[in-house]
């Protein structure tokens, strides 16, 4: 399939305005964009207020526009043909009137709680691509990163309105857009992200993880990621999980540098010499086997070593699969994130939405380019038609339905805090 | 509800305390002042607040532990803005204390409402300082008013409590749950409303709703006070353009906005005290630089010392501090005019010019007034120098590199080595250079890092550090000479 494609887009590279305007002009779900953002049918503050920023050719940046309808938004968007552009937070004022208002007038008050999560940052422990690289692979990371923020963010902190974002190249966004989420002051935000950050330290640190309290418990919060990553029998099947990730796909404790991290990890001396010993004389044997020799070596031991290394067995799992979120990114209401439905300028691949259910099973590679889009219009000689002719209408009509979810519930929101009032 | 209603009327009618017009020695602030009150109150109840605040912010600057935080600055509330507790109601009269509280934190939030960063930095102390109230009030006293003030916090249910038990006590693994009985007292509250708590996991989460142990109300507390100080600021910052102000209020405003963004009350004064024994001769001041004054000073001294000359600022800011060092009139001539003799100002331009300006420091010419010795705060906040000058603050006005070379060549041979410089460097950085010139203090000195002037007294006045600073070698020199004098240890 890549191939035929290939061949067929020649004629479009991503770096030219013209391919760029083509794409926001008969291909950009401007509509479903804006309901999303909006969060009613009107245009509202949500919309007319927010900050969107254009990266146009040449990188020049262009911060504080704004549109006051979803119409001023889609004509901005062609005519700037920007490579990508950003969305913002909502402002006490309209972000293109910066310039006219006192400095520092113009304050950020409400946004969609976000996150960032980037293939980079598992390059100490993937083993298949390095960089800026990406395959189906080590899109198991990601997977697995999406299922333990996701039932986070539902579970413990009560979010319902999650928009998973493939970031168009080796990482994946999150939007949250209920009201509760929205109205985080940016201490809020970061008290969050402490809750979420786990795997802490830089390169040169090799134990990532330390979370447990003073009496060896993990919280119940963090033993619920480990089971999400590691399932117990009876547990829902996944298929990146840490014996399909890290042990069998990844190979992860493959080369003695990485299975000497390993052992370091456990921290214990003792069960580590007799392990090394096996796993120096047969440097075929796989992490999965090496797994297993752990187990069942620990099984030899007494009560108290057992309860101490199933513990530092807890924390490896989190720290090779833990998901490894970018900080700065969520902490202040006034960050940008590049808006969904964006291009990847290298890529030149749309950062579709991801349905968190079938998260395990999205492919990267698979992923509609803009290429790809224009000649599927082309092969429709004329016929007039959008997005929905394309193999872009799954991802549009996902953000369409989810963006009806929001405005539903804002709706009820208002009419909650009408009856309120009287 | 209502039957807690009466429950608590019914206790406040019945309480020994009825009588008082606050009947809680913490406050929420809720209430403004309605009362008359002089336009000196008015000010100097602020001003013993805003001291107390700018040791607060120096606390957080120096990380401090909350400990010593606790101490230091309960030493200074009992000083400048003593709060003392029902029980005292018979001994002192806890009414005009708290009525001074009242009114200071009023004060205060007209003069800091007015920007971003003084709102953020004045909600910040004020939420510090009321956590320490909080913490070091009575158990009771703390219940009471948390009854007065009728928060809707959910109480979760027992049943909701046993269905999460496992997990909760993997939380909380101390709280003790009696086999048979009911489980321990928790809040069911939005996490939003504990985010410190949040931050360090030590609450459990379901759908948004955090579960915080009843011991642990403090943090609910604080940041219900925090909120509603942020709210109210904001809707004094919208009020505050339509105040029907004559000229009189809004100065001493922006005189002490001004005293927070240095870090130190504008009125920080500094009290002449006569007959400690020693005269300072014009003669003593060389050797006396050296070993007592802070750089500011310093700096001024050897800068005459090079260029026999001193323009205006630089004079002014000197001769002050000489005065309140203890230079009298004419030993100030003398050492004026020897300062001089040899530069571009002949003796007789010195006669007709520059005495007239120094008598006039002194108060012996013009409108006769007897000007105090800058403070820091008005040597931070004076006209950042030209080239040739050489007042203000040196921690402030010098570039990193310069503050850095001076640091070491004067202060080299009393104890200030290079090793000190990065944490100078960063306090400078951050804007606190009080804090900046305290520790050069303790470097100097050889005194513990947090002591300060003493006790944990931080720089606000130059002629404090230079009066400590003797008092120190004064000490020293009764301790080697002779048996230790109680009261010189007391007056250091």
């Amino acid at each position: 399939m890549a191939s035929k494609d290939d061949a067929m887009n020649v004629d479009y590279d991503v770096s030219q305005p013209q391919v760029m305007f083509q794409f926001y002009k008969r291909l950009y779900p401007y509509q479903a964009i804006f309901h999303w953002l909006n969060q009613d049918h009107a245009p509202s503050r949500l919309f007319t207020h927010r900050e969107f920023a254009f990266t146009l050719q040449g990188d020049v940046y262009l911060r504080y526009q704004s549109f006051a309808t979803a119409e001023e938004f889609q004509r901005e968007v062609c005519r700037r043909s920007p490579t990508r552009f950003e969305i913002g937070a909502i402002y006490n004022a309209r972000p293109k009137d910066k310039k006219v208002m006192r400095p520092g007038a113009l304050q950020p008050q409400r946004r969609e709680l976000v996150f960032d999560i980037d293939m980079t940052d598992y390059d100490s422990v993937r083993t298949c691509c390095t960089d800026k690289k990406i395959c189906a692979r080590c899109w198991g990371f990601i997977a697995a990163a999406v299922r333990v923020l996701d039932s986070g963010l539902r579970n413990q902190f009560g979010y319902r309105q999650l928009l998973w974002v493939y970031s168009g190249r080796r990482g994946i966004h999150c939007w949250v857009s209920d009201a509760a989420a929205m109205d985080l002051t940016d201490d809020q935000r970061r008290a969050l992200m402490a809750w979420l950050e786990v795997v802490k330290g830089s390169k040169d640190t090799a134990k990532k993880v330390n979370v447990r309290f003073k009496n060896g418990e993990l919280h119940p919060a963090l033993s619920s990621a480990v089971r999400i990553l590691n399932p117990k029998e009876g547990d829902p099947a996944t298929r990146w999980n840490f014996d399909g990730l890290i042990l069998h796909d990844q190979d992860c404790f493959k080369n003695q540098e990485q299975w000497e991290d390993l052992l370091k990890l456990l921290g214990n001396a003792d069960i580590a010499d007799s392990l090394r010993k096996t796993w120096q004389s047969d440097t075929e044997r796989t992490s999965r086997r090496k797994w297993e020799d752990l187990v069942k070596e620990l099984r030899k031991r007494d009560k108290k070593t057992q309860s101490s290394v199933l513990h530092a067995m807890e924390e490896i799992i989190l720290q090779y699969m833990y998901p490894r979120l970018d900080m700065e990114v969520s902490k202040h209401r006034n960050h940008l994130l590049k808006a969904p439905f964006c291009v990847h300028p290298s890529t030149g691949r749309v950062c579709v939405p991801v349905d968190p259910a079938t998260v395990d099973d999205f492919d990267p590679e698979r992923v509609p380019t803009v290429g790809q889009l224009l000649s599927e219009l082309d092969r429709l000689d004329g016929v007039p038609g959008g997005w929905e002719k394309t193999s872009l209408k799954p991802y549009v009509e996902m953000l369409e339905r989810h963006a009806q979810g929001i405005i539903q519930e804002a709706r009820q929101g208002r009419k909650a805090a009408q009856s309120l009032e009287f | 509800m209502i039957s807690r209603e009466k429950r608590a009327a019914a206790s406040a009618a019945a309480s020994p305390y009825a009588h008082l017009t606050y009947q809680h020695r913490l406050n929420f602030y809720d209430e403004p002042p309605r009362y008359n009150i002089t336009l000196d109150e008015f000010e100097s109840c602020a001003i013993d607040r805003l001291r107390i605040l700018s040791e607060i912010e120096s606390c957080l600057a120096r990380n401090r532990s909350p400990e010593d935080m606790k101490t230091v600055i309960d030493a200074q509330c009992r000083k400048f803005l003593p709060l003392d507790a029902n029980t005292a109601s018979k001994l002192v009269d806890v009414d005009a204390q708290r009525k001074r509280d009242h009114l200071g934190h009023f004060v205060l939030r007209l003069a800091f409402c007015r920007s971003e960063e003084l709102r953020r930095r004045f909600v910040k102390s004020e939420t510090m300082l009321f956590r320490i109230r909080y913490e070091l009030a009575d158990q009771n006293e703390v219940n009471q008013f948390l009854e007065s003030k009728k928060f809707a916090w959910e109480k979760a249910s027992n049943g909701e409590l046993q269905s999460l038990k496992s997990e909760l006590i993997a939380v909380h693994p101390r709280l003790p749950w009696p086999e048979n009985g009911s489980p321990p007292a928790y809040y069911k509250v939005n996490w939003t409303s504990v985010p410190d708590l949040v931050a360090q996991r030590k609450v459990l989460l379901r759908l948004g709703k955090a579960y915080v142990p009843a011991t642990e109300q403090e943090s609910i507390v604080l940041q219900e006070f925090q909120e509603r100080i942020e709210s109210n600021l904001d809707r004094t910052a919208k009020a505050l353009p339509r105040l029907d102000e004559d000229d009189r209020i809004l100065p001493i405003l922006g005189h002490l906005a001004d005293g927070l963004l240095a870090g130190i009350p504008m009125d920080s004064s500094f009290a002449v005290t006569e007959g400690d024994g020693v005269t300072i001769t014009a003669d003593m001041i060389e050797d006396l630089s050296r070993k007592h004054f802070p750089l500011c000073m310093r700096n001024l001294h050897d800068n005459l010392r090079k260029d026999k000359h001193l323009k205006h600022a630089g004079r002014l800011q000197y001769t002050l501090f000489l005065k309140g060092f203890g230079l009298t009139l004419d030993e100030a001539i003398v050492f004026w005019r020897k300062s001089y003799r040899g530069g571009k100002v002949k003796d007789d331009d010195f006669n007709k010019e520059y005495k007239y300006n120094i008598r006039h420091s002194y108060g012996q010419e013009g409108k006769r007034a007897d000007y105090p010795p800058m403070n820091c705060a008005r040597i931070i906040t004076s006209q950042q120098p030209s080239a040739q000058e050489s007042h203000g603050c040196p921690f402030k006005h010098f570039s990193i590199e310069n503050l850095d070379t001076a640091l070491l060549t004067k202060y080299g041979s009393c104890g200030m080595n290079s090793s000190a410089l990065p944490e100078i460097n960063k306090y400078v950085k951050d804007g606190h250079y009080h804090v900046a010139c305290t520790r050069v203090y303790e470097i100097t000195h050889n005194i513990r890092k947090g002591e300060g002037l003493g006790g944990g007294e931080s720089v606000t006045h130059p002629n404090l550090y230079a009066r400590r600073s003797m008092d120190a070698a004064k000490v020293l020199i009764k301790a080697e000479t002779a048996p230790v004098d109680p009261s010189a240890m007391v007056e250091g």
